[in-house]
């Protein structure tokens, strides 16, 4: 395989993921979206690392994670803190920011 | 195929128990067959999986969706030679991760959502043909491109995916990022425990 077909799986990971962020309205799946779209720019580091013969992509990558564990502790909390004020994760419900 | 099969001659650490390993032309072209097989069924199984876990209702099936596309993206990494990060990606995320998603999901009891999407506004349309059209310029740009990539090293990938080099790496030339990430990591759990407490006060 080379490498574009790598990039092309994780373009075609990354489109999805934006357009779960566009169209859901639940906001457990909106966050897992964009789950995968961190995914998706991972499988490309990697594929870049893998092809150009350099350790760097794939350190890159180890930091993304843990990045997107504190993305995700974080993220949670504000779900379960948002979710005990208003009762619902409905993103079209929660609107205190919205000018 | 042949810089595979010169590699392996040249390389010493194909020696093992003293025996010289050379593989023969026929092996060499089964592993190319093999990881062009490996990546069709990762890459459906992954594609697959993330379109179902847009469009289910039910956020613990979705979840369990994205776990499937969790393994697949880490038999891509193994594909790729890079044994460690594939590891690591089943074990935080597949595993951490995951976990604490499907625990909050359970936490909160969330039924399924009654429609999928509730308003299909004209911004939902216009949002999913703009990133429809990305995808389109992306798949122009990446396969019809005939911008000169530098050779690939792909022979090399074996040597530095391993926990080896990726250890060696991280405390040397990586130390500083990697002594930030443990503060983000202790702001990332300070904050989690505040965000999530009942009262502040």
């Amino acid at each position: 395989m080379d490498l574009q077909s790598y990039l092309l799986l994780s373009a075609t990971l990354f489109i999805i993921g934006v357009v779960g962020v566009i169209a859901r309205r639940n906001a457990i799946i909106v966050f897992m979206s964009i789950e995968l779209m961190l995914n998706s720019v991972n499988l490309s580091l990697v594929a870049f690392s893998a092809f150009l013969g350099d350790v760097t992509g794939q350190m890159i990558v180890f930091f993304a994670m843990t990045v997107a564990a504190a993305e995700a502790a974080v993220g949670l909390a504000i779900i379960i803190a948002l979710f005990r004020n208003k009762q619902t994760i409905n993103l079209e419900d929660i609107n205190i920011l919205k000018w | 195929m042949h810089q595979r099969d010169m590699w392996f001659k040249n390389e010493p650490r194909c020696v093992i128990h003293g025996r010289l390993i050379r593989p023969s032309t026929t092996s060499s072209r089964l592993s190319v067959i093999l990881e062009t097989l490996l990546f069709y069924f990762f890459g459906t199984i992954s594609v697959g999986s993330a379109l179902m876990m847009v469009t289910r209702r039910s956020p613990v099936i979705a979840a369990l969706y994205l776990i499937l596309n969790f393994f697949a993206l880490g038999g891509l990494y193994l594909s790729l030679h890079a044994q460690f990060i594939a590891f690591i990606q089943i074990l935080v995320y597949a595993g951490a991760i995951m976990v604490l998603f499907l625990f909050v999901i359970m936490l909160l009891n969330l039924g399924d959502e009654k429609k999928l999407a509730e308003k299909i506004s004209y911004k939902k349309i216009i949002g999913a043909g703009l990133s429809f059209g990305v995808l389109m310029e992306l798949i122009y740009v990446l396969g019809f491109s005939t911008a000169s990539l530098p050779p690939s090293q792909f022979e090399k990938a074996t040597e530095i995916g391993t926990v080896e080099n990726i250890g060696m790496q991280l405390f040397t030339t990586f130390l500083f990022p990697f002594e930030v990430t443990s503060i983000l990591l202790l702001s990332a759990i300070v904050g989690a425990v505040i965000l999530a407490k009942k009262k502040l006060r």
